[in-house]
């Protein structure tokens, strides 16, 4: 199955400390170019899949394999650059380092993915920033100073530069008002269309799941604990 | 990039990070001040006597008898008997003697009697002489030449009248006779500025009519007559002495100290100055630790600083994790930038330094004879900046490794 783009089999996670939450996933499974809208209520643990999806956090037993790569077998050191290199990022807010010009924060990734950047077109800020419907004169303006709308824009366009195989998004749009939220949603799959990258998008806003080739909840591939004290 | 993004996070922080750097700049050029005065004074202690290669005096402690023979700081115990002088002074190993004698002043100014020959052998800085400007040297009985300072502060100029007091802080005026400004003497950064010199004889004509400290009452000798007179003195206050052969310097400094009329002293300059940093070198450290102390407190200010900072950055923390930065290049990335704040503040008390100097060169000079010379900083300052530099690297290790960790512990998402 080469063109699996996400497997998890019998993964356990359980955060440090006392009284942690604790999330175990039997199967997960996304094929390369698919997209995947992951819904479930606020707290069940959502975030946490996606950090461990993207090998910021390890998960204590099990497997995760981002396009064939068991994360685990990778030293920390290598899976930040696998991160940088494979996994392009969008949050719910606040994406952008607010002191950065908007193509600083752009090319950020590249600066730790340095394959990725031999695969991004030295005018790639500019094809996406034009894709994304953002002006042209934005790009050297600082971060902070954008609308949240467009700072999403930006957000998109980082994660999309140098075509990572798998975007994840944890609840891109829900800063976004409804009309704003749907020209986003358009953009965001027109471009990974054009580059055929997987999207896993987690929300809970089941509104969303008509655009994606599949829904599933969390509630249905995952259980979650909470330890009492 | 990363340089650009760490200034950028510096800018955007413009008013604490200002404050910060304007506190290590402070401290850098209050630290770097106090070592230039420190190495100023020193320097220009060292060269206030050169050539001279012993100073005799009355027995007392080798420090005191330099301070009060040399920097007219302090007063002599006991004088040294005119028959003792002429002794010393016909010894073969004496090259030349130079006759000091002190006690008298005019305003704050000290008033020295000695001998022309005084004008030929003083030497300053590395063999320097002195040189009078305006007027000529000591000719007239009641010829006085002023040093440079003393011309400047009381506004005198040659052809002037003045009076010298009896004893330092009186108001006993030698006023029957009156001196006249002969000469003044270029600035030359020594006691000597600060300066009335008259002749040997001069002193002895002015207290022609004294006994033992006190005027005779009723009894004031004629000018005329005075100049009738032998006007040999009877005792000094101290001798420079220049040997002809270097070698004799320690016998003939044994042979005054075991001299069997009068207990005498003789100390060669240079060991007593050296004996004197040892007092003042006390003094001295205490004051460079105190700056330190102060460039200290500047650079633990910035650690606060950036550990306050840390709550508000962890979002900004998690994003270049996200992003693929490793906890490593966070932690690089707060260290670089508090290396930034403390190389800009470095390079900006260098800056305040030398407007300082600039400013207060002539105040200094003027107000303490200390010339600071202003040039290219010097390697010992240069190592002080870059260890300013290194110090708020490693100050800010803390709180880069307290980032470091709640990167780890943070994931993707903060929680907040
Ligand atoms: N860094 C962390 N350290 C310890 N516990 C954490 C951490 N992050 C999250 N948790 C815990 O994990 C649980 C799930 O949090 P998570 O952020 O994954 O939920 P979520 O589904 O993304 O919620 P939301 O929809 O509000 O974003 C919470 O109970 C939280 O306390
Ligand atoms: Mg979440």
């Amino acid at each position: 199955m080469a063109d699996q783009a996400l497997t998890l089999e019998d993964v356990r996670f359980r955060w440090p400390g006392r009284a942690s939450f604790g999330l175990s996933v039997p199967s997960f499974h996304m094929t390369q170019g698919e997209s995947v809208l992951l819904l479930g209520e606020s707290g069940s643990g959502k975030s946490t899949l996606l950090s461990l999806i993207c090998g910021i956090v390890t998960a204590d037993s099990g497997r995760v394999e981002v396009g064939g790569s068991d994360l685990a077998t990778l030293r920390a050191g290598a899976r930040d650059r696998f991160r940088a290199e494979r996994i392009g990022v969008i949050f719910q807010q606040f994406n952008l380092l607010p002191y950065a010009s908007v193509s600083d924060n752009i090319m950020l990734p590249l600066r730790f993915a340095p394959e990725r950047r031999k695969r991004a077109a030295p005018d790639e800020v500019a094809t996406l920033c034009s894709a994304l419907g953002l002006p042209d004169e934005i790009t050297g303006t600082t971060a902070g100073h954008l609308s949240v709308g467009q700072q999403q824009r930006v957000a998109v366009a980082r994660a999309l530069i140098g075509q990572p195989p798998l975007i994840v998004a944890d609840e891109p749009t829900s800063a976004l008002d409804a009309a704003t939220q749907d020209t986003f949603l358009g953009l965001l799959f027109e471009r990974i269309a054009a580059t055929e990258s997987s999207l896993l998008m987690v929300s809970h806003d089941e509104r969303l799941g008509a655009r994606f080739d599949r829904v599933v909840r969390l509630s249905d591939i995952a259980q979650t604990e909470r330890m009492a004290a | 990039m990363i340089l650009r993004l760490a200034l950028g996070s510096l800018l955007a922080r413009a008013l604490t990070v200002g404050m910060t750097i304007l506190a290590i700049a402070l401290s850098v050029a209050l630290f770097l001040g106090v070592e230039k005065v420190r190495t100023g004074a020193r320097a220009s202690f060292a060269d206030t006597i050169s050539g001279t290669d012993l100073i005799v005096g009355a027995r007392s402690g080798s420090v005191q008898l330099l301070l009060y023979s040399v920097f007219r700081i302090g007063n002599a115990t006991n004088n040294v008997t005119w028959e003792s002088y002429q002794d010393i002074a016909a010894r073969p190993e004496v090259d030349w003697i130079v006759p000091i004698s002190l006690g008298d002043s005019h305003r704050q100014f000290r008033v020295m009697g000695t001998t022309q020959a005084f004008f030929e052998q003083y030497k300053y800085r590395g063999g320097r002489s002195l040189v009078v400007k305006q007027g000529h040297g000591l000719e007239d009985l009641y010829d006085a030449v002023l040093g440079a300072e003393v011309a400047a502060t009381l506004g005198y100029e040659v052809g002037d009248p003045i009076v010298v007091s009896h004893g330092l802080a009186s108001f006993t005026e030698h006023d029957d006779q009156p001196f006249r400004v002969a000469g003044i003497i270029d600035r030359t950064g020594t006691p000597v500025d600060r300066t009335v010199i008259v002749s040997l004889e001069a002193i002895e004509a002015i207290h022609v009519d004294w006994r033992s400290g006190a005027q005779i009452p009723g009894q004031t000798t004629p000018v005329d007559r005075i100049r009738q007179m032998d006007l040999k003195p009877s005792a000094i206050t101290a001798a420079l002495i220049g040997v002809k052969s270097r070698l004799q310097i320690f016998g003939l400094q044994r042979l005054i100290n075991d001299y069997p009329e009068e207990p005498l002293l003789a100390i060669l300059p240079g060991v007593a100055l050296q004996e004197l940093w040892q007092i003042v070198g006390v003094a001295e450290t205490a004051l460079t630790a105190v700056s330190a102390m102060v460039v200290v407190t500047a650079l633990l200010g910035m650690m606060a600083m950036i550990f306050s900072s840390l709550n508000e950055r962890r979002r900004e923390m998690a994003i270049w994790r996200a992003m693929g930065a490793r906890p490593a290049t966070i932690l690089g990335l707060l260290v670089l930038e508090a290396a930034l704040m403390a190389a800009i503040g470095a390079i900006l008390g260098l800056a305040l330094l030398y407007a300082g100097l600039f400013i207060a060169q002539p105040l200094v000079d003027s107000a303490f004879g200390l010339w600071l010379p202003i040039g290219p900083p010097t390697a010992r300052e240069l190592f002080v900046l870059a260890g300013v530099i290194g110090a708020a690297s490693i100050a800010s290790l803390l709180p880069a490794i307290r980032a470091y960790r709640l990167s780890l512990a943070d994931g993707m998402m903060v929680r907040i």
